[in-house]
């Protein structure tokens, strides 16, 4: 979650408003971000049960548009355009030339355009990936006027339901689509999607209304905002990867497992930056893969950890803390696949101390989308 | 019975030749919820200034130095079982270790309560 930028710190549009809702800010992806307001415990299970409010605006919204944009996106992506409609986000990855993961991002057809939203931290060298290898004929907006909230957890439908009118009702909306929205006077888009595990929305409004709504949401008696650090254990819990640790350009989508994100048609026809190794490794297998590991115990294992198998070292952690849903230590690592199978029992070794590990199936805390009633 | 503070967030009660060590409730408030503390064995010489124990918050771990040089006498065992003890009670059950003091000439350059108030207010 740190982040060793030494660049001057950007304000984000809600910042004062975070501080005055009593958060400590911490330095991320360039700016100051709120880590936290009453307690990652509390936020976290407050958000489990109820609905957070995330500012996430440190991600970077684009917008792309012009004659054969999918053919031109689809040279950089390993997406099927084709199957993806007016209304639909799909996830998708930024690759380099060897298969590598410079990005993973979200992509949505709007009528006329393309919408990502990509890691705020990366989002630079994302736009400068992307218009080196777009035709001209392609616009790329970067929608720095936006801020984008995410309201998450069992009950963020019905907190946003009673403000926000639009093309069809919220109910209509299921996980991973979107649509155009009124939201207290103001045009926003709304996706049902999220970074917690939980039903929520990913809302994308002009940031000079970012405060009257991040007050009002808040307002509702189901709603409290959450910090980073909440947000951290609530994706872990959920078994998805971040950026800069789970994913770099040294791990490949495939051992990641992530092949949903290189759709079928992609498979068989490549195309795509690194698609030949991508393909190579869907067809073999690969070396290594990425697990849950559920640690013994109470010490957390975290970045960086050592696992083994008895002398052997089979892999490291890439994220790792205290799961306050099951109340233990639990980690996303890369070990040999011969020891990625469910139940296998490895050790990490954290200060010199070998703590019992068992391989677990992701998520650990079950997804809750909502995908129609 | 003194109690002097470290401009690293530990305090330390002094009794003859023997101290008690702890963390503020300043350090445990931005350490936040604490799931883990790992503490020196008895027997553990420490140095001051050096690691002593490891305090995991949820979120990440955090060091706590020796305020003094000496050796460890004792480590709460309470923490073991409850180690949100240090959130709730930081500077009284929380305590961390008791240990001796080497020399006591070392205890000068620490902080009185009223200057490490004063040291926090500033943060």
């Amino acid at each position: 979650m740190d982040s060793d930028e030494p660049l001057p710190l950007d304000p984000l549009p809600l910042d004062s408003w975070h501080r005055a809702q009593g958060a400590r800010m911490v330095p991320f992806a360039g700016y100051e971000m709120p880590i936290q307001y009453e307690g990652i415990v509390a936020e976290h299970t407050w958000t489990r049960e109820h609905a957070g409010l995330f500012d996430v605006s440190h991600m970077g919204q684009l917008l792309l548009s012009g004659e054969g944009l999918d053919a031109a996106l689809e040279a950089i992506l390993p997406i099927d355009l084709s199957t993806l409609k007016v209304g639909q986000q799909r996830y998708s990855l930024l690759l380099d030339e060897n298969g590598g993961v410079l990005d993973d991002l979200m992509v949505s057809r709007w009528p006329d355009a393309l919408y990502l939203v990509v890691n705020g931290a990366t989002k630079w060298d994302d736009i400068a990936t992307l218009r080196e290898h777009l035709p001209d004929e392609i616009t790329l907006q970067h929608l720095d006027e936006q801020a984008l909230l995410a309201l998450q957890g069992p009950k963020a439908a019905d907190a946003l339901a009673r403000h926000v009118t639009g093309e069809h009702p919220l109910s209509a909306l299921t996980f991973m689509k979107f649509g155009r929205y009124t939201l207290a006077g103001h045009a926003v888009t709304i996706a049902r999607a999220g970074y917690t595990g939980e039903d929520g929305f990913e809302i994308s409004l002009p940031a000079s209304a970012a405060e009257d709504i991040a007050t009002l949401l808040c307002g509702e008696p189901e709603v409290k905002p959450i910090g980073l650090g909440a947000r951290d254990s609530l994706r872990l819990e959920a078994g998805l990867p971040l950026y800069g640790h789970d994913l770099s350009p040294e791990t490949s989508p495939v051992e990641a497992g992530l092949v949903f994100g290189i759709n079928k048609r992609r498979r068989t026809e490549g195309g795509f930056p690194g698609a030949g190794r991508i393909n190579r490794e869907i067809a073999e297998g690969t070396a290594r893969k990425w697990v849950g590991l559920k640690i013994e115990g109470r010490l957390p294992a975290r970045e960086g950890a050592e696992v083994f198998a008895g002398a052997d070292l089979v892999g490291t952690v890439t994220s790792g803390g205290f799961s306050p849903t099951l109340g233990q230590p639990i980690a996303m690592a890369y070990v040999a696949s011969a020891q990625a199978a469910p139940g296998t029992l490895l050790e990490v070794e954290v200060r010199g101390r070998r703590l019992a590990a068992t391989v677990s199936p992701t998520p650990f805390v079950p997804h809750r989308y909502y995908r129609g009633s | 019975m003194p109690r002097y503070f470290t401009d690293e967030h530990e305090w330390i009660d002094v009794e003859d030749d023997l101290a008690t060590v702890g963390i503020t409730d300043y350090a445990q408030g931005q350490l936040g919820d604490i799931v883990f503390v790992e503490l020196p064995a008895p027997g553990t010489a420490v140095e001051k200034g050096k690691d002593a124990a490891v305090v995991e918050s949820v979120k990440a771990a955090s060091d706590v130095y020796a305020p003094i040089t000496g050796e460890v006498t004792e480590a709460n065992p309470a923490l073991e079982e409850d180690p949100a003890l240090v959130n709730t009670s930081p500077e009284e059950d929380g305590w961390f270790f008791k240990m001796t003091v080497a020399d006591p000439s070392e205890l000068e350059g620490l902080m009185d309560e009223a200057s490490y108030q004063e040291f926090v207010a500033k943060l």
